[in-house]
Formats: C-alpha cells, structure tokens, sequence
C-alpha cells in the first residue's frame, strides 16, 4: 500500500551509483595496469618505493602528532567552555566553531602568509602548526558537545559516594567523553593524512605528503598508482573506523 | 584564579586561532600589493573587488560567481534529495536501514581527496566529460548525507501519526508531504541546506579532481593556482574579510535560533 | 445484505517479521455501536484498527465497510477517521487549521467549513480557542482538538487508538463521559482501542477481548464480566480467583477441595475445568448453616470504597475477597458462595502436547532443543513423535544456558495454591507450567524436562 522507506530508494541509486561505484572503481583501477588487465604491480611499487614509504610514514607522524596536541590542546579548551562555571556564553563557544566554516584553503593562506610577514621558515615546524591550527575547532567542538550534553548526575552521583572532584573528572568526565574525543580523532587525523594543498601551503613544497602523492599522480595521469595509494588510504580509514565504530553517535555528535 | 586562568587559557587560544584572520583583515584596508607592508588606509581594494577592476583579470570574479552558483544548486538538489530520502529511511527496518545509513556515512568519513579522486575515476571510467555538471554531481554526493543527518531526528522527533493524520483526513500523500511533513522537517531542511551550502563553497579537493581541464575555477581551486604561482592577487584580503564576517553573522543568527528553539521545547 | 453490520471483518491475518500478530480475526460492528477492542499491549489491536484505518494492509482477508471490500483503498479515500493516540495535531497549525484540514482538502466552500468548524469546536467545548496554537493546548484540549478533527469530516466510523492514554486519571474519568456523551450526540458508530479493562467496561456497548492475535470473547461488558470464557479474559478484566476444579455433575462444582452448586450444565461428569470467582462474590457469614467452608484471613487491605482481604482456607488455598467491612488479620471466618457467581470454564488445556523426531532411542528433539528421555521401546532415530508433559513436570532454571531451552514468563495467573505460568521460549514455543515459586512475568528462565516426565507417542501422520 504506502510504504514510505521506498521514498529512499532515488538517494540509494544516487549512491550506489557516486559513493559505492567510485569507491569500487579506485579498487578497480588499484589493480590494474595501464591497458586493463590485472596487476599487483602498484601495490608492489608503493611497498618498494623508499619515497612513497617515507613519505607515507612522515604522513602518518604529522597525523598523530597533529591529533595528540589537538587534544591536549583541545580537551582543556573544550572542558572550560561546556563548564557552566566559568563559562556562560554561547558565543565563546561559537567563536571556537567558527573556523571550521571558513574554507580552510584561505585560512592556511592567511595563517602561512603571517608566517611570511614575520619572518618565520616554512618547514616541518610551521606545518605542524598550521596543521594544529586548522583542525584543533574540529576537535574541540565535538568533545564541547559530549561534554555539556552530558547529565551531571553522573558527577553528583559520584562525588555522592565520595569521589574527589580531581578523581570525577579521570573516573567519569573523561571516560564519558571519549566518544566526543573519537569523534574528534576521526575528524582529525583522517584529514591530516590525506591533505594535500595545506602542506604546499605551509611548507612552501618543501614537504610532501601523502595526500599530495596521490594528487601528482592521478594530476599527470598516473591514474592507476594514484587508485592504488587512494585504495592504501581507504584500508586505513576502514581499519580505523572499525576501531571507532563501537559509538555510532560519535560521529554524529560531530558537526552543527 | 581557577577562573581567571580558564578563561584566560581561552582567550589564548581564541588569540592565536583568529591572528591571521584579524591580520588578513587589517591589511585588507591598505592598497600595498604585497601583504605586510602598509601603506596607509584605503578601501580601494574593496573597490576594485565590487567593480571587478583588478589588476589579476576578472577570474577571481567569476570563481566567487562559480562558487556561488554551484553551492546554491548543490544544495538545493541536495537538500531535497536527501529530505526525501530522509523520510525513508526513517521508515526503513533493520538491515536495509543499517546499509543505507552506513552508506551514507561514507561521504562524510571519507577525506576529501578519496571522494574527489573516486568521483574523478567514476567520470573517466563512464568517459563523462568533466566541467560544472560533475562539479555540481561531486558537491550533492558530498552535501547529502548531512542533510539526511539534519532531518533525521526531525523525523524521529515528529508524532510518528502525523503523516497518518493528513493521510486519514484525506490528503494524497503527495499533499500530506507538503502540507505537513515539509512544515515539519523545515528547521532540518534549513540545517540541512545551510551545511550543504557552506560544505560546497568551503570545498577544494572534490573541485580541484572532478572539473576537468575546462578552466573552470571556484574561489578554492583559484586561491590555490594563485598561491602557487606565488603572487597573491591583493583582492583577495577583502575577499576573505567579507567571507568571514558574513560566516560569522550567519553562524551567531543560527545558533541563536536553536538555542531559541531549545528553550521553547524546554518551556513544553 | 440485509442486516445492519457497517464493518464486517472477515478472517483477516497479518504478520510482522514471521510473527502472526492477527490470527484469522472475524466479528462485525453495528451501525452506530460504541465498540472497544481490548487486550494488552501486544494483543493486535492497534493492528487491527490501523488496517481498518488503511494504514496497513492485511496478508489476508477482508473488511467490508457496508458490504464493500475496503481492503485494496488508500487511506485517504475511505470514509473513516482516526483519533490518534498522542493526538496527532499538525503542530505547525493552529486549532481552527487543524480542524478544518480534511474540510479544506475536500475543497469545501469557506463559509460551509467556517460553520462546520465552529459546530465542532462548540461541541467539544473548546469555543475560543480556534487561534490558538496546538502547542499551548493542555493533554485534555488537544485531545478534544483531535476529535473534533475526525469529526468534523462526517465520517462513517470513527477509529479511536487508545486516546485517553496520555491523560492523567482525572482528566481520562472526565474524558470517558464526554466521549460517550459524543457518541450519543453523532450517532457515528465508535472503534476504540484500550488496553484498560475499566475503559472498556465503562464505554463500550460491545467489548472485543484479544491476545496474542486472536480474539478471546466478544460481548456486552456485562457479560464479559460476569461470564469469562477462559481465564486469560478472567484474569484481565477485573479482580478474580481463578482455580483448578472439577466438574462433578451438572450444576454440581468441586474446587479448593470442596463441593459447590453451580448454574453451569452440559460439561460432562468428572471433567477438568478452571473455575472463575470474583472476589466480591465470596461472602461471609455467622450463620453455620449457610457456611460453605472456613478460613482464617491472613491480610486486609483499605482500598477506599471496600476492603481487600486474602484469605486461607481450611483447606490450604489462598482467596481474594473483597467486602466493605474488614475483619482482622488472624480472624477465622465462615464463607460461601452462590451458585450464581461461579463461573465454569472449559480448560484450554490439561497438558503440553509438542511434535518432536528421535535423536536416538534416549533422547527427542522439540521446541529447538533435545530433551534427554526415558529409553522407549519400539522407536527409532527419526522417527517422529508426540511428546507430552504435565504442567508440575516443567522445571525452569533461574539461568537461560542451564535449561535445554530458553526463554520468558510470558503470562501467569495465581491458581490459589500454586502459580500457573505460560512460557514463551526464544524459538516462539508455549510451554505452560504448573509451579510453586515465585516468577515475575519477563524474567528470563530456562527450562528442563526430567526424562520420566516426558510421555512419548509414535505420531503417524
């Protein structure tokens, strides 16, 4: 008769045919070579080639350095603003949210021209900063919702069976918040690995990184070894989502 | 003192994350070419990016036009696909609806530059000439799933009947979907619009593989090619400024609205 | 057709998921007749009335409204409207939009709604209230706001899904009276869904007793009352004392180890059935003679009009009784009973009957699970069997993975002496258990058979 979940059967065509497709494609043209026929060669040539594995390597040292200090930057940041105590205003916490919505293209312009302006060598150091620079609103903004959605009688409850307030927040806040913190690590580090025009940027192309391998190659037609380091890439987002997805609602919590 | 120090970490970091903005913004009112130097007070370079007279030729115009039209398609289409689709879905069971939202989590999780090189093999692959359609086409794939994610707790707040309701009193269910789910789900749809909107003009690496060798540019691809040819069109400070304050003043109207909407049901 | 059946429903199924929630449903409203369908949550009900409604369509079967199949008809266009359970009100309209949405749909001319509208609106007595917003409405007006929105479409029938749910008990007193006193007034006949026996008894011309898919009894409320047919419907609709007994004779009733006359004949001699009394059917007296059998009440209760009393008889079963003078606790007391007030019943069962198939020549499998057996004589592995297994044999497990298999207390009654349990195991099978522990229905046990106990027959069909 009515039946209301058909209503989504136009967006499942539309993604079967620009989600799953192109995704099977990249898999696709991962193995194959040049005229079509099936190869482990890209593969191979990744796994045999020092400077796609340094630079993959150096990709993933940013990452995770980028996405601790976003957290022990963030965390604080976002624990002050979702405290009723010292934090009242709606719009401080908007202000933190704010650089999430500017194109991050000319936010790391801005950020490596005033780099220029003052003096400062592009390098390994300026990028990292940038870096934390650019994502630390992402992480902080979904361990902010964690935190201030979450029901304070937990912590009564706690420092009600004699909890310090110091033990409350390492035995409860934390603990509860760890699905705004993974949330936050999915948002992060994901990016970091994979972005390309923000390292040329802030390092002025003294340092590549994965994401910019990826776009030399499938830029001077090396569509194949391109497929081939994108398909490298979903396996470690696969991987890491699998980790994540122990709390679908992290992800959700993520972004207004 | 704990609260001086908190807020004081704050505003550190609040600082340090909105210099170069603030500084983008100051040398936006100085008609030096090269940024840092200030060479006294001038509007002219706001001038010069509203009357399109700039040194750089009118490309940096034309991006701002591109980058506008293809997020207001976007997200139109976007938004109405992914309405639609939200209703179903709400109304699907079990593993089908774990598939589909799995799905369309895909976008979402995926970097950038997975979908945009995805997007550009799907085009090669179906020797789909490249240019603004699969531009628009990568900007839906991407904007969607967020406006699915916006009307889905519309849909699972709403009385469950009432489409029922609209239905049992005699409306087709064409009429029940504009008459009472649209003015249902509007404050979704309008979340869910406004994200696709800044998503799709904040966009570089799904643009940058999926609009072929046209020439077509939008305000991303066109920092970007400038940047690298190492002159930074000066229009762009003002640019910039403007981009920011007007996220700004939509982001406050918003967030007031919610908080708004936030008090009311509490009020219930 | 020349009666007067405006619904006419006709072995109607539907199934969720390979879960049967209607079971061959048949029974016919009257015009213009208030009728409840009435059961616990779960019972098909509300399935019932949302495939009336059009909202679902059924596996099989038909409902024919005035002779007609509607079965095949959208919503939309059949001739009925529905009162929904947390009302339903288009938020973003206020009261007069509410109401006048069907109206307008119809593409009804302005003046003709307006009138209609207000007609409404006065006869649910919410008169000023037609700009206001739906959201700034009490429980209660928002309720009256619904109705008035069915009803204001003229429809042939109105569906009522549990309406007075959401009210708190006040407000759902007050709401009963006027929802008759509407009914009276439109004359339109009335379907109401409740899981509240009081409800029904206190609005219905007709009530629909269900579970579990299928209809128990259909009757006035006083004869569902006074005249269960089996104890699920005993034990639903009001207080009751439900035991095991023995039909002696005609008009002749053994239970709790003693003789009573009754009223009910033609169930054979020496037959088991169950036995209904109501609590304030159990009288007490001082006079010897008129004393049926002793006991000694062991609590009272103050309940606001009458007093309930538990009582243990002489002979070692426990009985409700209610009476508006209270005697203490401790206090013996002589009781009987009229031969009116005892309800007979044929017993839905007197064992468990399941299929099962020989592992080997010690062991069966049925009900998912392979139960150990006595070693039988003259079957084989494979060979395909009936099993049978009294009710006190069923042994049930504080812990699911102990039992040979799993499963809940679905529903139990308290039989005087002991408790009578039915348990649904995780596979979907009944298993009906007669014990003398302490359940709470929904805990989760597991169940085993002692090999003696399970009575086994080739089956041959």
């Amino acid at each position: 008769m009515i039946k209301r979940s058909h209503w989504s059967i136009p967006y499942i065509i539309f993604m079967v045919v620009f989600v799953v497709l192109p995704l099977l494609l990249i898999v696709m043209y991962a193995f194959q070579d040049g005229n079509g026929h099936f190869t482990f060669a890209n593969i191979t040539r990744f796994f045999t080639d020092k400077d796609s594995l340094s630079t993959f390597a150096l990709s993933l040292e940013i990452a995770i350095e980028n996405t601790l200090i976003c957290i022990l930057l963030g965390y604080p940041a976002a624990w002050i603003l979702s405290n009723k105590d010292y934090n009242r205003s709606a719009v401080t916490a908007v202000l933190f949210i704010m650089p999430m919505w500017i194109n991050a293209l000319m936010r790391t312009l801005a950020t490596a021209e005033l780099f220029n302006v003052l003096g400062i060598t592009l390098g390994k150091g300026t990028l990292l900063f940038g870096m934390v620079y650019d994502y630390i609103p992402f992480m902080i903004y979904p361990i902010y919702n964690t935190l201030s959605r979450m029901d304070k009688s937990y912590a009564e409850a706690a420092e009600d069976l004699g909890a310090t307030p110091w033990k409350v927040f390492w035995k409860i806040t934390v603990p509860l918040s760890l699905p705004g913190v993974m949330s936050g690590v999915l948002m992060v580090f994901m990016p970091t690995v994979s972005t390309f025009a923000i390292s040329e940027f802030l390092t002025n192309n003294k340092i590549k990184l994965f994401g910019t391998i990826i776009q030399e190659n499938i830029n001077s037609s090396m569509w194949n070894y391109g497929a081939a380091l994108a398909f490298i890439m979903l396996l470690i987002i696969g991987i890491s989502t699998l980790f994540m997805n122990n709390d679908e609602k992290a992800a959700e919590g993520g972004l207004i | 003192m704990k609260k001086i120090i908190a807020k004081a970490y704050l505003w550190v970091l609040l600082a340090l994350l909105y210099a170069p903005l603030i500084f983008i913004g100051i040398f936006s009112f100085t008609e030096a070419r090269v940024l840092g130097n200030w060479t006294g007070f001038s509007t002219q370079l706001y001038a010069n990016l509203f009357t399109g007279s700039m040194g750089g030729g009118s490309g940096l115009l034309s991006a701002v036009k591109n980058t506008l039209l293809i997020a207001l398609i976007a997200s139109i289409v976007s938004t109405l696909l992914g309405t639609v689709a939200a209703v179903g879905i709400h109304n699907m069971k079990g593993r089908g609806k774990a598939a589909v939202q799995f799905v369309n989590n895909i976008p979402m999780i995926n970097p950038d530059i997975i979908t945009g090189v995805s997007l550009f093999l799907l085009f090669v692959f179906l020797h789909f000439s490249q240019g603004y359609v699969t531009v628009v086409l990568a900007h839906i794939t991407f904007c969607t799933p967020y406006v699915v994610l916006s009307v889905l707790p519309k849909l699972a707040q709403m009385n469950p009947n009432i489409y029922e309701a609209a239905l049992d009193l005699g409306a087709k269910p064409s009429q029940a979907f504009w008459k009472v789910l649209v003015p249902e789900l509007r404050p979704g749809m309008i979340t869910g619009f406004l994200l696709s909107f800044t998503m799709s003009i904040d966009d570089f690496a799904v643009t940058f593989f999926t609009r072929g060798t046209i020439g077509l540019d939008t305000l991303s691809t066109y920092i970007y090619t400038d940047a690298r040819k190492g002159g930074l069109t000066p229009e762009l400070r003002p640019l910039m400024t403007i981009i920011f304050l007007l996220i700004l003043v939509l982001l406050v109207i918003f967030n007031i609205r919610q908080h708004r909407s936030a008090v009311k049901a509490q009020a219930k | 057709m020349a009666n007067d059946y405006i619904i006419d429903i006709q072995h109607l199924s539907k199934s969720f998921g390979g879960v049967k929630v209607l079971d061959d449903i048949n029974f016919y409203i009257r015009r213009g007749e208030f009728i409840t369908l009435l059961g616990p949550s779960g019972c098909g009900k509300t399935t019932l009335l949302r495939q009336i409604a059009g909202f679902i369509a059924p596996d099989e079967g038909k409902i024919l409204l005035e002779g007609k199949d509607i079965s095949g008809i959208p919503p939309y266009e059949r001739p009925l409207n529905t009162v929904f359970q947390r009302y339903a009100l288009f938020p973003h309209l206020d009261v007069y939009d509410n109401i006048a949405f069907g109206l307008k749909l119809q593409k009804l001319p302005a003046d003709e709604i307006q009138k209609r509208v207000k007609r409404m609106l006065k006869m649910v007595s919410m008169t000023d209230y037609e700009d206001r917003s739906v959201d700034s409405l009490s429980g209660g007006q928002q309720q009256r706001v619904a109705i008035a929105r069915a009803l204001v479409n003229y429809p042939k029938v109105l569906l009522l899904d549990e309406p007075l749910a959401a009210l708190d008990l006040k407000m759902r007193k007050d709401m009963q009276l006027e929802l008759k006193e509407i009914h009276r007034k439109m004359g339109i006949t009335f379907i109401y869904v409740t899981h509240d026996q009081e409800e029904a008894l206190t609005l219905s011309d007709t009530i629909v007793v269900m579970n579990e898919g299928k209809i128990q009894q259909i009757g006035t409320p006083i004869d569902i009352y006074n005249e269960p047919v089996n104890c699920f419907v005993a034990d639903f609709i009001g207080e009751s004392n439900i035991l095991k007994g023995r039909m002696i004779r005609d008009r002749r009733v053994a239970f709790i180890k003693h003789q009573f006359d009754c009223v009910d004949e033609g169930f054979g001699e020496d037959v088991p059935v169950d036995v209904v009394v109501r609590p304030e059917d159990i009288y007490f007296t001082t006079d010897p003679a008129k004393c049926q059998f002793k006991a000694k009440v062991n609590s009272c209760i103050f309940k606001g009009v009458h007093y309930e009393m538990w009582v243990d008889t002489d002979t070692g079963y426990e009985l409700m009784i209610q009476d508006y003078d209270p005697y203490e606790v401790g206090t013996e007391v002589m009781l009987y009973i009229d031969p009116d007030d005892i309800q007979v019943m044929h017993k839905e069962r007197t064992r468990n009957v399941y299929d099962g198939k020989m592992v080997d020549e010690s062991h069966v499998e049925m009900m998912g699970g392979v139960f150990e057996c006595e070693p039988q004589e003259g079957l084989a592995e494979g060979d395909e069997v009936r099993a049978e297994i009294r009710f006190e044999d069923v042994d049930l497990l504080d812990h699911q993975e102990d039992g040979v298999v799993a499963g809940e207390v679905h529903f139990l009654l308290y039989k005087g002496n002991h408790y009578h349990l039915t348990i649904l195991t995780d596979e979907g099978y009944h298993i009906w258990v007669d014990t003398n522990d302490i359940w709470d229905k929904g805990d989760l046990v597991g169940v085993n058979i002692a090999p003696g106990a399970i009575k086994l027959s080739k089956r041959n069909d």
